[in-house]
C-alpha cells in the first residue's frame, strides 16, 4: 500500500470540493472493496476523502412513490428496509446473496455499484491487464475464463461486473442520482451507468472523474413475484457464476436482468416480450462471446429462466 | 522406553482423565485473543523491524538483473536483501526448491527480495519498488500433457511400485470389471494462519518465533540453508494457526526473517499474504489415477490396480495416492504405481492425509461403479472385501487392529442407508434431486520416536516439557491428560511446555502421527519419574499406585511433592517404537455416509447431512478428536466440490491464488455432521493404544460426496472438483 493522505468530509458540497482539489483523490465509503485493492496496490490514491459522515444514510419516499436510497445507506441495512423488503423484494434478496454478513455491514450502497471485478488477473499486477494497466493486455482471454463475461465483451476486456446488488437495480430501474463539485446534479438510469468494456475497460461507468454518487432512486413499486436466482460454487460468500433478478407478472410483463455474464448487469428489454423461458433466454444471449471454459453459462441461464417462469405459473 | 512388544494392562487404562471429553486448556487464551501467534510475540521481540517478501513474476528462467535503489531509498527501509547480498545458502534436503531465487527461479512467487523497513507498510509499499528483470525459461505446467513422460521414482514414504499375483491375468479373466481414470487438481492447505516468523540474532546465534508444525527440522532445514550449525539456532512455536502439511518446513518467511535480521542488524517480523501462500509455499499436487478393479460375480476382487500420475518440481517427489490401495482390500492379484513428472509449479507436498486424501477419491469411487456393474450394495460390497491382514505381505503382516466392517455397518444402521434408493436419480424434494453416498475411510497410522521431560516440583505440580506443537490439533490437552492419569494428579497441576527447540525432540505434528507418538514420549517419562519417585520413597514401584496426588504402597502414603523432595525431580525419556509398524500393519478406518442434494435446475450440490463411524484406538479426547473429524470431513466436502488451484498453462502459475477466488467450504456448506467412534484400544500401536485420528476423517469424505451424486442424479464424474458447470453436462432438460 502507498502512503496517503486522509480527510473527512461533512457535506456532499465539500466531499466533492476535495475530490477536485487534488489529483489521485478518491473516496471511501465502506472500504471494502478500495482498501484491497490499495493494499495490492491495484489503486494507488494519494489522498481519500472519508464519506461516510455525510447524512447520505437514509432511504427516503419520493414524491412519484419511489424510494430514494442514500449513497451511503449500508448493504445490511438496505436489505433489512421494511419497505425494500415489501416492495422491492428483488432488492433485499440480492444483497442478501453477496458477499457475508460482516461485510455487507460496511459496504455501501454507491461502494457497491462501483466496486471492480473480480477477475483473477486484474488481481495479478505481474501479469497484463488492460483495465489495471491501460495498453498492456488481457491476460484473461486465452486463460482461465470460467467466470468471466460471455455478453458485450471485447477484445480488450472479457471481465464481469461482480455486483448482485446492481443487478436487482438494473431490473428495478433505478436511477443514479450525482453532484459535481460546482454543484450541478444528474440523473443517470442505471442502464447508461455501467459501460462495455470497448477499448477502455479501465472507464467503467458514466461517472465523472469528480462527480459523487448521492443516492440511488427506486421508481414505484413494480409489484409481481420478486425472484433473484444466484448460482454460485458455494452456498455463501461467492460471487455469482450467473444470477438472475427476475420481476415476474401476470400480464406477461416480466422482467430480466443477468449477473455474471458482463461487464454491467444485463439486461435485454426486447427479449422480455417473449412468452418462453427458452424464446427470452435465445434473446438475451444472442451474440454470445464464450470460451469452453464459461459456454455453460448460456445453458445454465436456460435453466434458470425456464425455472423462474414455472415458479411464477405455479 | 522400548516398545517392541504388544503393550500391557497400564496406568493408562484407568481412563479417569484419558479418554475424557475434556475441554482445550489452551482454549481459554486463544479465544481471548491472549495466546500469542508468531507474529505477534512482541514479547520477546518489541523493537522487530518488519519484512515484506518480494515474489517472482515468472515462473522460470533466470534473474538479468536486480533493481534495488528505489526501494533503499524508501522512507523507512532498513535493508532490502537479495542472493546478491544475502551471503551464502545452500537448500536444505528437504526443500525441492530454495527459499531464495537467484540467479535461477525455480517458480512463481519465489522468493527474489525481502525489503525491511520500520513499519509493515514502509515494507510492502517499498517491496513494488524493487524492480526485476528477467530471462524467463519455457516450462511445463500441464500434468497430462506431461503424464507420458513421468518417470518412476520411490516416494520417502515407500516405493512407488507394488505388485503381487498376477493382476494383467486375473484382470482379464474377471466376471466383472472397473476401469476408470480421475483426476484430481492442486490443492492449498489454506490453514488460516500465514506462514509468519520473527527473526532475532544474538551474535552467531538465531531465535525464530515461528509458526511450524515440525521443530526440529525447522532446526534442521534452518542449519543446512544458512550453513550455521543447528545448536545455534532456537525454534519456538507455542500456538500455531493450523499447518494442515503446510508449516511441516520452514519456509520462506523464516529464512527471510533470519536474513532480513542479519542485514538489519534488528529483530525482523516477516508474515507471507494470503495471496502469495499458494504459489510461494507447498502445495497438495494434482493427481491423474486409473483404478482398475476385476472382481467376481459374487463381489469378490480378485484382481485391482491403482496408478498415479503427479508432478513436482525437479527432484521433488511423488503423491503417494495409491498407497491406501494397497491395503484397504483383499484380492489375490493386485498392483499399485506411481510416476511422476517434471512440473514448474511451485513445490509440490504434503498436505492433510498427503496421499490418501486424494487417493479415496478414486479408489472409492471405483468401488462404487463396481458395486452398481455387480448389483451388489455398495455397503456389502466393501464388507465383503475386508482383509484383517496386510494383502499384499500375507497373513504374517495382520493388522494390529481393523474395524471397518463394524465401522460400515454400524454406520449404515446410524444413518439410515437401508432407505437408499440404489437406482440413481429417483429421489426429488422440490428442485433437489437427492442421494446418498458411502465411502470407506483408511489413514496409515504411523508413529515416530518422541522425547520428553517431565519434572514434579516440592508442591507436587507437574510440568511437561516437549518439542511437540500444538496445530490446533488439542496437544496441550492431551499431553496433559496423559501426565495427569500417570501421576495421578488433577489436569489442573499440570503445565505443558510445547514447541521449544530447547525441550526434548518429539514426534512433531503430522502425518496423523503427533497425538498417539507425542502422548507416548510423555507416558515413556511419566513412568521414567514415577520409578524414580517410588525408589526415592522406598516403594517397590511395581506396587506403588499413583492417585490423589499421592503414591501408595504397602499401607503407606507419601504426597508426590514430598517424595520429589525440596529441589524436585525432573527426567526425561523417549519412545522408541521399534519394528512393530513392521510386523503389524496400522491404520485407522471409518465409513462415511453423505446425503446431497443436486439442484435440478442448476447442478449445484449442497451436502444435506454427514455421518462418519470412525475407529482409531483409544479416543484420548474424543471432544478434540471429534474436531479433528469433522474439520477433515469438511476438507473432504472442498475436495469434492469446490477446492482447486487453476493452474494457467501459459505463465505457469496458480491463478486463483487468494481465498475469494480458491473456494474452501464456508459454513453454510457444512450441514450437521455426525462423528461417532468405536471402542478399540490397539495394544500393537503405543502404550497408549492409540491410532491416529487427525487425518482420518478426509479419507472417504470426498468420495462418498461424488458417490452421493451420482445416486442423485445418475451423473458419474471424475474429475474433481465436481462443479456445478461439470454436474450440468449430464443433467437432464428440465422442460
Ligand atoms: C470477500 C468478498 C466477497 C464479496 N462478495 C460479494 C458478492 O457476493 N456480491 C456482491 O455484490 N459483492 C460482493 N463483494 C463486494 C462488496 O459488495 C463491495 O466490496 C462493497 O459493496 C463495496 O462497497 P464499499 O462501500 O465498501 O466501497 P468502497 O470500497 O469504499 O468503495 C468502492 C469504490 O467506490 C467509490 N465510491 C464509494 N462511494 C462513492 C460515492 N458515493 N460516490 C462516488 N464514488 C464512490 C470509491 O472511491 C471506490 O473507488 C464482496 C467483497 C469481498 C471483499
Ligand atoms: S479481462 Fe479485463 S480485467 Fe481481466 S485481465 Fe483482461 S483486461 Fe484485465
Amino acid at each position: 500500500m502507498k502512503a496517503f493522505t486522509y480527510e473527512r468530509a461533512n457535506t456532499p458540497a465539500a466531499a466533492v470540493k476535495a475530490l477536485a482539489a487534488r489529483p489521485d483523490t478518491k473516496f471511501i465509503a465502506g472500504g471494502t472493496n478500495l482498501l484491497d485493492l490499495m493494499k495490492l496496490q491495484i489503486e494507488t490514491p494519494e489522498h481519500l476523502v472519508d464519506i461516510n459522515r455525510l447524512g447520505l444514510d437514509k432511504i427516503e419516499p419520493t414524491p412519484e412513490g419511489g424510494l430514494r436510497i442514500g449513497a451511503l445507506v449500508r448493504n445490511t441495512d438496505l436489505a433489512a428496509d421494511s419497505r425494500i423488503r415489501r416492495d422491492y423484494a428483488v432488492l433485499s434478496r440480492a444483497l442478501l446473496s453477496g458477499a457475508s454478513a460482516q461485510l455487507r455491514n460496511k459496504a455501501t450502497t454507491a461502494g457497491n455499484l462501483l466496486q471492480r471485478t473480480r477477475c483473477p488477473y486484474f488481481y495479478d499486477t505481474t501479469k497484463p491487464c488492460n483495465k489495471r494497466d491501460p495498453g498492456s493486455g488481457c491476460a484473461a482471454i486465452g486463460g482461465f475464463t470460467r467466470n468471466l463475461a460471455i455478453m458485450g465483451t471485447s477484445e480488450a476486456c472479457i471481465a464481469t461486473h461482480p455486483s448482485d446488488m446492481a443487478v436487482a437495480m438494473r431490473v428495478l430501474d433505478a436511477v443514479i442520482e450525482t453532484v459535481a463539485p460546482d454543484g450541478t446534479t444528474r440523473a443517470i438510469p442505471i442502464a447508461e451507468f455501467h459501460r462495455l468494456p470497448g477499448n477502455t475497460p479501465h472507464i467503467e461507468t458514466t461517472l465523472g472523474p469528480n462527480e459523487m454518487i448521492t443516492a440511488v432512486t427506486l421508481p414505484p413499486p413494480l409489484g409481481g413475484l420478486h425472484i433473484y436466482r444466484k448460482v454460485r460454487d458455494r452456498s455463501s460468500y461467492a460471487f455469482a457464476v450467473v444470477s438472475v433478478a427476475a420481476v415476474m407478472q401476470k400480464n406477461g410483463r416480466n422482467r430480466f436482468a443477468f449477473g455474471g455474464l458482463a461487464h454491467k448487469p444485463w439486461r435485454v428489454e426486447e427479449a422480455e416480450k417473449k412468452e418462453t423461458a427458452a424464446a427470452v433466454a435465445e434473446a438475451v444471449l444472442a451474440g454470445a462471446h464464450t470460451t469452453p471454459q464459461n459456454a455453460f453459462k448460456t445453458l445454465l441461464i436456460t435453466r434458470v429462466l425456464t425455472s423462474i417462469f414455472a415458479q411464477a405459473a405455479a | 522406553m522400548k516398545f517392541d512388544t504388544p503393550a500391557l494392562d497400564n496406568p493408562i487404562d484407568r481412563t479417569r482423565v484419558i479418554g475424557r471429553p475434556t475441554d482445550r486448556i489452551d482454549g481459554p487464551a486463544k479465544v481471548t485473543g491472549t495466546a500469542p501467534y508468531a507474529y505477534e510475540r512482541n514479547d520477546v521481540a518489541p523493537n522487530a523491524a518488519y519484512g515484506w517478501i518480494v515474489g517472482t513474476g515468472i515462473s522460470t528462467g533466470r534473474i538479468v538483473r536486480i533493481h534495488t535503489k528505489e526501494a533503499e531509498a524508501a522512507r523507512g527501509v532498513l535493508a532490502v536483501v537479495t542472493y546478491e547480498n544475502a551471503g551464502k545458502l545452500a537448500k536444505a534436503k528437504a526443500h525441492t526448491a530454495r527459499m531464495l531465487a537467484g540467479p535461477d527461479v525455480q517458480h512463481y512467487d519465489q522468493a527474489v527480495a525481502l525489503v525491511v523497513a520500520e513499519t509493515f507498510e514502509q515494507a510492502r509499499a517499498a517491496a513494488k519498488l524493487v524492480r526485476v528483470e528477467y530471462a524467463p525459461n519455457k516450462g511445463r505446467f500441464d500434468l497430462a500433457a506431461e503424464k507420458e513422460n513421468a518417470i518412476k521414482k520411490d516416494s520417502q514414504v515407500g516405493p512407488a511400485d507394488t505388485a503381487t499375483g498376477d493382476f494383467p491375468a486375473a484382470f482379464a479373466r474377471a466376471a466383472v470389471t472397473v476401469d476408470a481414470t480421475y483426476s484430481t487438481p492442486d490443492q492449498s492447505q489454506s490453514m488460516m494462519e500465514p506462514h509468519a516468523t520473527i527473526a532475532a540474532w544474538n551474535g552467531d546465534e538465531l531465535s525464530l518465533w515461528t509458526s511450524n508444525q515440525m521443530i526440529a527440522w525447522a532446526v534442521r532445514d534452518t542449519a543446512e540453508t544458512l550453513l550455521i550449525a543447528p545448536e545455534k539456532i532456537h525454534v519456538s512455536s507455542p500456538y500455531i494457526g493450523g499447518g494442515f502439511g503446510a508449516k511441516l518446513w520452514v519456509r520462506a518467511d523464516a529464512i527471510m526473517a533470519a536474513l532480513g535480521a542479519r542485514a538489519a542488524k534488528r529483530p525482523v517480523k516477516v508474515a507471507l499474504s494470503r495471496p502469495q501462500i499458494p504459489n510461494n509455499t507447498t502445495h497438495r499436487p494434482a493427481t491423474i489415477q486409473r483404478v482398475r478393479i476385476g472382481a467376481g460375480k459374487d463381489g469378490r476382487i480378485d484382481a485391482i490396480a491403482h496408478e498415479s500420475w503427479s508432478g513436482d518440481l525437479p527432484d521433488g517427489d511423488i503423491e503417494t495416492a495409491a498407497f491406501q490401495t494397497r491395503l484397504l482390500y483383499g484380492g489375490a492379484n493386485r498392483m499399485t504405481a506411481h510416476r511422476l513428472a517434471t512440473l514448474h509449479l511451485g513445490e509440490g507436498n504434503a498436505m492433510r492425509a498427503p496421499g490418501e486424501a486424494v487417493g479415496h477419491l478414486a479408489l472409492e469411487v471405483a468401488m462404487d461403479e463396481l458395486a452398481e456393474k455387480l448389483g451388489i450394495d455398495p455397503v456389502q460390497l466393501r464388507i465383503l472385501n475386508d482383509i484383517q491382514h496386510d494383502p499384499e505381505k500375507g497373513p504374517e503382516r495382520p493388522f494390529s487392529s481393523r474395524k471397518l466392517v463394524e465401522c460400515l455397518t454400524v454406520g449404515a444402521e446410524r444413518f439410515g442407508w437401508a432407505k437408499r434408493n440404489p437406482k440413481p436419480g429417483q429421489v426429488r424434494d422440490g428442485d433437489w434431486l437427492v442421494g446418498m453416498g458411502v465411502a470407506s475411510a483408511f489413514r496409515n497410522s504411523p508413529t515416530q520416536d518422541s522425547a520428553a521431560r517431565v519434572g514434579v516440583d516440592a508442591k507436587g505440580l507437574i510440568t511437561v516439557e516437549t518439542d511437540m506443537t500444538d496445530i490446533g490439533t488439542g496437544s496441550y490437552t492431551i499431553i496433559a491428560q496423559t501426565a495427569a492419569e500417570l501421576m495421578g494428579v488433577p489436569i489442573e497441576r499440570i503445565t505443558v511446555k510445547l514447541g521449544d527447540s530447547k525441550a526434548p525432540v518429539s514426534s512433531g505434528s503430522g502425518g496423523q502421527w503427533g497425538a498417539n507418538s507425542s502422548t507416548s514420549g510423555v507416558y515413556a517419562a511419566c513412568m521414567k519419574l514415577r520409578g524414580e519417585l517410588a525408589k526415592k520413597a522406598g516403594f517397590n514401584v511395581n506396587e506403588a499406585v499413583f492417585e490423589d496426588g499421592q503414591i501408595r504402597a504397602g499401607g503407606r502414603n507419601i504426597s508426590l511433592g514430598e517424595a520429589a523432595g525440596p529441589d524436585g525431580l525432573t527426567v526425561e525419556d523417549k519412545i522408541e517404537f521399534g519394528d512393530m509398524q513392521k510386523k503389524f500393519a496400522q491404520a485407522s478406518f471409518g465409513a462415511h455416509f453423505v446425503e446431497v442434494g443436486v439442484n435440478a435446475v442448476t447442478g449445484e450440490t449442497r451436502v444435506r447431512r454427514m455421518s462418519g463411524v470412525f475407529a482409531a484406538g483409544r479416543i484420548l479426547n474424543p471432544k478434540a478428536a471429534r474436531s479433528q473429524v469433522i474439520g477433515a470431513m469438511t476438507m473432504g466436502v472442498g475436495a469434492a466440490l469446490m477446492e482447486e488451484l487453476v493452474v494457467d498453462k501459459r505463465f505457469g502459475y496458480f491463478v486463483n491464488h487468494d481465498l475469494a477466488e480458491y473456494h474452501i467450504p464456508v459454513h453454510a456448506d457444512i450441514p450437521n455432521q455426525e462423528v461417532h467412534f468405536l471402542e478399540e484400544l490397539d495394544d500393537k500401536s503405543s502404550p497408549m493404544k492409540a491410532k491416529g485420528v487427525g487425518e482420518l476423517g478426509i479419507c472417504g469424505a470426498g468420495a462418498a460426496v461424488a458417490n452421493a451424486i451420482y445416486n442423485a442424479t445418475g451423473v458419474r464424474l471424475r474429475d474433481y472438483p465436481l462443479t456445478l458447470d461439470k454436474v450440468l453436462e449430464g443433467l437432464p432438460s428440465i422442460v
